[in-house]
């Protein structure tokens, strides 16, 4: 039970970290510790259904396709420094409207 | 009880990543987090995911965040103290929502009893599993990988 509770506080923490950080690393950061709660969800589901074998499989597919999300993800944030000279969210403008 | 404490220094570590104001120390919150989920993982007897947590996710992941810190600009120790008092403005609400949230869903708990449909067999391996029941999984995480290299090598590449 205290596991549930960990992955929502985790979930909570992580989207109060989206909502309140205009820096980019930080967004990254933040969604880094939600994807830690859904995989920490996973795991304890598997491990109480008796499942942990399919639950280790579903894992190790999160983890390769976060490792992915992050590298790209880090690649923009890099390209957009280099065009702003900033990673402050408010001062990437270029695209609005 | 040792659950608990884990449980609890996995949140604690979180909030530390999130509301410290380096963000050197909030890549290496990063990864205390997945450290301590390895430990997590290890204690539900999912050793292989643990591993891969372990290496990728505690190993790799912060690697490329200290990378791109280092490839932006730092702030200048004046600057850190002026974002300093912005950031506490906006984040000294995360530590109570933590509380509130976690009182309540304790107290809601307490009543609430999930029923999870159990397997009587454990099943096959996990090598088994990703080996021959699941190979479309792996064929995705192959593309995605090279989706992933192909999308950097576009980012990176220099313009004539």
């Amino acid at each position: 039970m205290f596991n549930l509770i960990a992955v929502v506080l985790l979930f909570a923490v992580g989207i109060y970290c989206l909502l309140a950080t205009y820096n980019l690393i930080r967004v990254l950061i933040g969604i880094e510790i939600m994807i830690k709660a859904v995989t920490l969800l996973v795991i304890f589901c598997g491990y109480q259904t008796n499942n942990l074998a399919l639950a280790q499989a579903f894992v190790i597919t999160v983890i390769v396709i976060e490792v992915v999300i992050m590298t790209v993800a880090v690649g923009v944030v890099v390209g957009i420094h280099r065009h702003n000279n900033t990673l402050d969210a408010r001062n990437i403008r270029k695209l609005k409207g | 009880m040792l659950e608990l404490f884990i449980l609890g220094l996995l949140v604690a570590a979180a909030i530390w990543t999130v509301m410290t104001r380096s963000l050197l120390r909030s890549a290496i919150g990063l990864a205390l987090a997945s450290a301590i989920l390895t430990i997590i993982m290890f204690r539900m007897d999912a050793n292989l995911a643990a591993v891969f947590e372990l290496s990728v996710c505690a190993g790799l992941i912060p690697v490329l965040f200290i990378s791109v810190i280092s490839l932006t600009h730092p702030w200048t120790f004046k600057e850190a103290i002026e974002i300093m008092k912005v950031r506490l403005a906006r984040f000294w609400g995360l530590p109570l929502v933590v509380v509130i949230l976690g009182t309540a869903l304790g107290l809601v708990s307490l009543k609430f009893k999930p029923q999870l449909p159990v397997a009587q067999t454990p099943g096959p391996d996990v090598r088994f599993i990703l080996w021959h029941l699941r190979q479309l999984d792996l064929l995705g995480q192959i593309t995605i990988i090279f989706t992933g290299v192909f999308a950097v090598i576009i980012l990176f590449r220099e313009r004539k």
